[in-house]
This record gives structure tokens, C-alpha cells and sequence, in this order.
């Protein structure tokens, strides 16, 4: 059973991640659960995604609840802050090390915190990388997502060559390549 | 293989499977995606309706023809067509018709908590309500079986848990039933009141009939386990039931109206315990206890926000409170308009004018918060205009100067004409603001009447807003960019000091519709005085440091507001 959660900044690619997931999990014969959000909070918000993973029991709930996260993987520094709750013990966090201003940080009625990270250190185990600066160096900064989709590939037991059916499956062919690329960046971290 | 759908694509899928014909819809989180996913379908004829009354009146319509058909929207939309959907259920159908209502407890992306199954119980409508995306394609096979043996509409009742995720599905092939014979009926058709009191003595013996029958009906169905603890639930519920507790027996309702009372008292009858345990109203507990059957379950979980697996084994198992999802104390991160939203503009032209905003539902919705502030109410599709108007007859022309309502084009022709016709009509003086960004942007860029595409993206007959403006006797029509602060400050100005009725309309099309390409902004720290100005525009790639503003080049399109704003012409594209 594997218990992931996905935070972001609505545009920044969460979908597709949990979708490449998804897609891995169902191509090798596992139960998946996968909730998204979608709507209002897109537009700039906080996003969160749950993917579900089961190779034995049957899974019933879409969502990962407090304590359950075996991983986190955090699109941005504050979202991972966040998510904290979700980690289970002796789980781990996979961060891209960016700031994104939220808007009552950006007009002065909130600070962004100095120490999120080393907040989320002392909880969990933390993989942290500029994970935006590595997918620009393969070609676009968007591929940001398959980059930590690589790292995370780490801590679970599918093949990389499983990895890259599912992205394959998930993605426009004339992106695949720079996604590939993204991925092995990630996967070699 | 199975295939790892969402709930929304599975009820396509199962429309598609069962061989509708007809899908009309207006596009509404979390209930979009479904009718999306049917356009894929080339076999189905799709569009998207103004509105959901005009949505279910043409499902009506194909449906009394003779074609499977169906309407989809998210709740509060079927409040919208509540007016041909309660009279549905009297006439009937031919055809078998279906509503799919998606439902959003928690409030990711509406204004109420409303309850479907509390409206089907009103409209005498039979309501499935799935629990995964498997039971999605499923439950919508059915109930076009049902609607057909009962001769009466069905609603597919979704919550967001179920319309957003994703679950396996074994996909099925299509199979089409003939278009069934039309034939005059007008004591059927006619809703004359000397037809419908035939009608609703038929809609009651129906409603007994498919309430004794749903004591044997598939989809509802007893999982005994231990004796001790029962529980009766549905939908997303029954998900985090199955995993709270995993010894309880549960009845799990698929049809949550009517209610299987013989198959409910045979459970009750079998548990020491009974638990109600659903999302929202206390819709099956209040009917359980009506029939003299002991059980609780919402003086536990009460009715705002949603269930989730802990809460549930908080309430019933005594689990020690799990906390907080979220870390405490950590700034929040709302939704902003987006960098070169064509909104922006307007609501910082609005909040220097200082003006009453009746505003609407829509991304300009988000011209409330900080720093923009610029919104005063919003309520429901097309109530900017209304409630503008009513400010206006409450305390005269001078409130009506200050006074502004700001609806979106696809807003406009969903529930805003009725409310302007009202205005010309009733001799206000007013203005009404149609911020028109060609596309129908929060629910994910669907087309619409204003823009000229049809749900596939062909060009179509496109809604001349402006002419019809004029048509309805508006005595002022003014098209502004919004990207040209002066000119739409200069307009407003005008407009709201004119005594008559006036309309603005800002177009320019969606930031993420039409890319900008122009080059990014920057400041030139020389001459920024760090005075603030731009600031206020509440634009999320403008950053203030202490020294001076920063433009984050990923997030700027260069749409140049910063620039207008800017007195020492430190904000220049680069």
C-alpha cells in the first residue's frame, strides 16, 4: 500500500503527476484511487492530490488522511510546510525548492515563513532539489513535475522503464522527450 | 484492461454505453468534466446550454421524442431548472431521461452545501448516488432503466469525492435502444391542470411501486458483518465507512429515493447498534427515525464540511482526535486572478471609483479579496443585476451613481438578460458591466453563446451583445478594453453619472485562452521608490522586497498594467 499526496500551487502540474500514477499503478495490476481538485482553487490556490496505491486489499477511500502519507511530494516550500500532517511516521518528503509568494504574503498582511524547511526536516525525512531549474536545463520549465516524479520513483518498486510507459501513456508526444529526459534527471538525483 | 477514470468520465462513459442520444449541460464544478467527456463521443449529440433549465427542457424534449437523453450540472444549477424538472417528474417521459447532479459538501468550489436527494424527495424524482466510478457507469445504466420503467426522470446525484476521483472501470460495449415511437398525449404532455391532477396520482402510485421494489433492487444491498454495530449509508460515506470500520455490517443504499423501508427495518431488526452515517442533511436518519427506528449518526458528525475515514473513527470509534490536516499557522494561499487576467484592471478602476459592487459568480468573483477588495455581494448567476437594480428602487438615483453589477459574459447569457430586460423595462437607471472574456473561465474554459464556438470549438451563430443591449432599450452601449485604465476610467465616470441605463462591456479574451506575447516586465531599481502603486493591483507576479518590487519573469505576460500604475516609470518591458 503506498499513500501519496501531491500540494502545489494550482498550475503548477499537480494533475498530471497523480495521472502518470495512476496510469503506473493500473498498468501493473495494482488497485489505484486517485482524488484531484478541480475549480476555483486552480487559479493560484493551494492544491492537494491523493493517490492511493494497493497491491493486496481492495481500497474503499480516494483520500490520504492525517498520518498516512508514506510520501509528500511538495511542489513548492510553504505547501510542503503545509502538508505536514499528512506524513506518516518514518515517511518522507520530496520537495522542489521554490518560493511562491501567496497573495496576503505579496500585499504585507502575512510573512512567508523563513524556516519551512527546516520545520519539515526536523519532522520527516526530506529530499529537497531545484527541481524547476533542472527541468528548464532539459528544455522547459513545466516538466518541473516529472523531474519529482523521478525522485519519487526512488522510494517506490516499479522499474524506471515502467515509469516511462506511464508518461509515455500521459503525455503529448511532442513533449515526451523532454519529459523523459526530466525523468531520468529526477530518477539519478 | 480496466481503465483508472474519473467519476465524471465514468458517467460519460456510462451515458455513452447506454445509449443516449441527446446530453444538454452548463458547465459547473465539480459536474464540467462530464459533459466534456460525451462531446468525445461522436455517436452522442452535446451541447452546452445557456443555462440548466434550458439544459433539462431539451433533455425533456429528446426524451419525449423518443431518444435516451440527458442534462448535467452541479447542484445549485438544478435549482435553476427546478422549474421544468418538477413538472418532469409529472409528465414523464417516453424515452428514458437522467439529470446528473453533482453535489459539493465542503464547498471546494460553490456557494451552499445543498443537498440533492432533499430535491428529488421534493420533485418525487428517483436519486442514485454512487460510490466510485465503477458504480458511476453503472448507476447510469440503471437509472435509464428505471426511468424508462417508471416513466419518469432520474437523477444521478455525484458529491465532489466521487465526480473528482479516479477508479477503476471495466468499460462495457454501446448499446442503443430504438427511438421509441412519439405519440400526442397532451394528458400527459399538457400540464393543464385538469391533466396534471391525473399526473400526480400516477407520480404517487410510481413512487409507491419503486419504493416497495427497491427493497430487492441490486444496488442496495446488506454487507453483514458483526451484529454489534450497523451502519446505513451511501456514496462517498460508505468509502470511508468500509475503512473506519471494518467489522460493522452496512447497508449501503445505492438508490437513496425512495427509500427501501422493509430492507432497512430487516437491518436494523439485525444490528444491536444503528448508525446513519451520510454526507450533509440527515436526509435517510430523519426518514430511519420517522418509521420509529432508533439510530444516530449526525448528532456526531453534524452537517457542514465533509466525512472523511477519521472523523468517522473519531465519532463512532472513540479514536483520539487526529488534529488538524493542515499546519497550523501557516499563511493561507487563496485563489488570484491570474497573471494578465483582464479582470484585474476593471476591479482596480472599480476600487478607485470606490463604487457598490453587486458582483457574480465567476473567476471576477475573485475581485473580492485583498488587495483588490472590490466586490460587495455575490449570490448566485445573474444576481448582480437584480440586486443593482433593487439598490437602485431601494434608495434612488444617487445610490444608482455609485452602484455598479458586474457579471461575466457566459454569466450574462446564463441569468443576466431576464435581469437587464427587468432594467430597461422597469426605467433604471443603472450600470451594468459585462466583463467579457470570451469564454467561460472558472469551470475550465468552456464555449459559450458570446463567444460563437459550439462545445466542439466549430464556429456558430455568435451573440451580439451589444445589439442586444440596444434591442432591450438600453440607452448607452460602451465596449472598453480593460487593459486601457484611462479610457475605462473615463467611461465609468461617464456612464455611472448618466441618468439612464447603461452597459460597459470589458472585452478582451482569457489570459490562459489568448497567450500574450509580449515581452515580460521588469523594475528598474534606479527608479522604484518602493511607493506601493503597483501593488494594488493584487497581481501574483509582482513582489514587494524592501528595497523595491521584483517581477517573477515565469509568472509576468507582459500585460503592461504595472506600467500604467507605475508615476516614476520604473515598470518598463524589457
Amino acid at each position: 500500500m503506498f499513500n501519496i499526496v501531491i500540494v502545489g500551487v494550482g498550475g503548477q502540474g499537480t494533475l498530471l503527476a497523480s495521472k502518470i500514477l495512476g496510469q503506473l499503478a493500473v498498468n501493473n495490476g495494482y488497485d489505484v484511487r486517485v482524488s484531484e481538485v478541480h475549480g476555483m482553487s486552480q487559479r493560484g490556490g493551494s492544491v492537494i492530490t491523493y493517490v492511493r496505491i494497493s497491491d493486496d486489499a481492495p481500497l474503499y477511500s480516494s483520500i490520504v488522511e492525517q498520518g498516512q502519507a508514506d510520501v509528500v511530494l511538495a511542489f513548492e516550500n510553504l505547501e510542503a510546510l503545509r502538508a505536514l500532517p499528512y506524513v506518516r511516521d518514518g515517511g518522507t518528503v520530496i520537495v522542489n525548492t521554490q518560493e511562491i509568494l501567496p497573495m496576503p504574503v505579496i500585499t504585507g498582511s502575512a510573512e512567508y515563513p523563513s524556516d519551512c524547511l527546516e520545520r519539515v526536516r526536523e519532522r520527516c525525512k526530506t529530499i529537497e532539489l531545484n527541481a524547476v531549474e533542472i527541468a528548464h536545463e532539459c528544455g522547459t520549465y513545466k516538466a518541473s513535475n516529472v523531474v519529482l516524479l523521478g525522485v519519487l520513483a526512488k522510494t517506490m518498486p516499479f522499474g524506471a522503464d515502467e515509469w516511462i510507459r506511464a508518461i509515455e501513456q500521459c503525455v503529448k508526444p511532442k513533449f515526451l522527450n523532454v519529459n523523459i529526459e526530466a525523468f531520468n534527471r529526477g530518477y539519478n538525483y | 484492461m480496466k481503465q483508472l477514470l474519473l467519476g465524471n468520465e465514468a458517467i460519460a462513459r456510462g451515458a455513452y454505453e447506454a445509449g443516449v442520444r441527446v446530453s444538454s449541460a452548463y458547465p459547473g464544478t465539480p459536474s464540467t468534466e462530464i459533459n466534456e467527456n460525451i462531446a468525445n463521443y461522436k455517436e452522442i449529440y452535446s451541447e452546452w446550454a445557456p443555462n440548466e433549465k434550458v439544459a433539462v427542457e431539451v433533455a425533456l424534449g429528446a426524451a419525449v421524442s423518443g431518444a435516451r437523453s440527458m442534462a448535467c450540472m452541479k447542484h445549485v444549477g438544478l435549482n435553476v431548472a427546478a422549474d421544468p424538472f418538477f413538472t418532469a417528474t409529472y409528465t414523464g417521459v417516453n424515452a428514458g431521461m437522467v439529470v446528473v447532479v453533482a453535489d459539493d459538501p465542503g464547498m471546494h468550489s460553490s456557494q451552499n452545501e445543498q443537498d440533492t436527494r432533499l430535491l428529488a424527495r421534493a420533485s418525487h424524482a428517483p436519486c442514485l448516488d454512487p460510490s466510485s466510478s465503477q458504480e458511476c457507469k453503472d448507476f447510469m445504466k440503471l437509472a435509464f432503466e428505471i426511468s424508462e420503467e417508471y416513466d419518469t426522470p432520474v437523477i444521478v446525484r455525484l458529491t465532489t469525492r466521487i465526480a473528482h476521483a479516479r477508479t477503476l472501470v471495466e468499460l462495457g460495449e454501446r448499446e442503443v435502444p430504438e427511438l421509441r415511437e412519439y405519440k400526442k398525449d397532451i394528458r400527459k404532455y399538457v400540464s393543464m391542470p385538469a391533466n396534471m391532477i391525473g399526473r400526480h396520482k400516477a407520480v404517487e402510485a410510481r413512487e409507491i411501486r419503486l419504493a416497495e421494489d427497491a427493497n430487492t433492487l441490486s444496488v442496495n444491498r446488506i454487507e453483514w458483518a458483526s451484529r454489534k454495530v450497523g451502519v446505513i449509508t451511501s456514496g462517498a460515506a460508505y468509502n470511508y465507512v468500509k475503512e473506519a470500520m471494518p467489522d460493522a455490517s452496512v447497508l449501503k443504499l445505492g438508490l437513496a429515493y425512495p427509500l427501501p423501508r422493509k430492507l432497512i427495518e430487516e437491518f436494523a431488526a439485525g444490528v444491536e447498534t444503528l448508525y446513519v452515517i451520510e454526507d450533509m442533511e440527515p436526509f435517510y436518519e430523519d426518514t430511519v427515525k420517522s418509521w420509529g427506528i432508533a439510530c444516530s449518526g449526525k448528532d456526531k458528525t453534524g452537517v457542514q464540511g465533509e466525512l472523511f475515514m477519521k472523523k468517522i473513527d473519531e465519532k463512532f470509534n472513540n479514536a483520539p482526535e487526529a488534529g488538524p490536516a493542515n499546519t497550523p499557522g501557516v499563511p493561507n494561499r487563496p485563489p488570484v486572478l491570474c497573471p494578465g487576467c483582464p479582470h484585474r484592471g476593471l476591479y482596480y478602476i472599480l476600487g478607485k471609483l470606490k463604487l457598490t459592487v453587486c458582483s457574480d459568480i465567476g473567476c471576477y468573483t475573485l475581485g473580492a479579496l485583498p488587495p483588490l477588495s472590490g466586490v460587495d455581494t455575490c449570490v448566485c448567476m445573474g444576481a448582480s443585476i437584480g440586486m443593482a437594480h433593487g439598490m437602485e428602487k431601494a434608495r434612488g438615483h444617487e445610490q444608482a451613481k455609485k452602484t455598479v453589477a458586474v457579471l461575466g459574459d457566459s454569466t450574462f447569457c446564463h441569468s443576466g438578460m431576464t435581469g437587464l430586460l427587468n432594467m430597461a423595462y422597469n426605467r433604471a437607471v443603472g450600470t451594468v458591466i459585462i466583463a467579457d472574456n470570451s469564454i467561460t473561465g472558472m469551470t475550465g474554459h468552456q464555449n459559450n453563446p458570446a463567444n460563437g464556438l459550439d462545445i466542439h470549438g466549430e464556429p456558430t451563430t455568435q451573440l451580439d451583445i451589444v445589439k442586444l443591449c440596444e434591442a432591450m432599450g438600453v440607452a448607452s452601449v460602451r465596449v472598453v478594453d480593460p487593459f486601457d485604465l484611462k479610457e475605462l476610467e473615463a467611461v465609468l465616470r461617464e456612464e455611472t453619472a448618466r441618468e439612464a441605463l447603461s452597459v460597459i462591456i470589458t472585452r478582451r479574451p482569457c489570459a490562459l485562452i489568448v497567450k500574450q506575447n509580449n515581452p515580460v516586465y521588469a523594475c528598474d531599481p534606479d527608479k522604484c521608490r518602493n511607493c506601493g502603486m503597483c501593488m494594488r493591483i493584487g497581481c501574483p507576479a509582482i513582489i514587494k522586497t524592501a528595497t523595491g518590487v521584483r517581477i517573477d519573469p515565469t509568472q509576468c505576460v507582459g500585460c503592461g498594467l504595472c506600467g500604467q500604475l507605475c508615476h516614476f516609470g520604473a515598470l518598463r518591458a524589457e
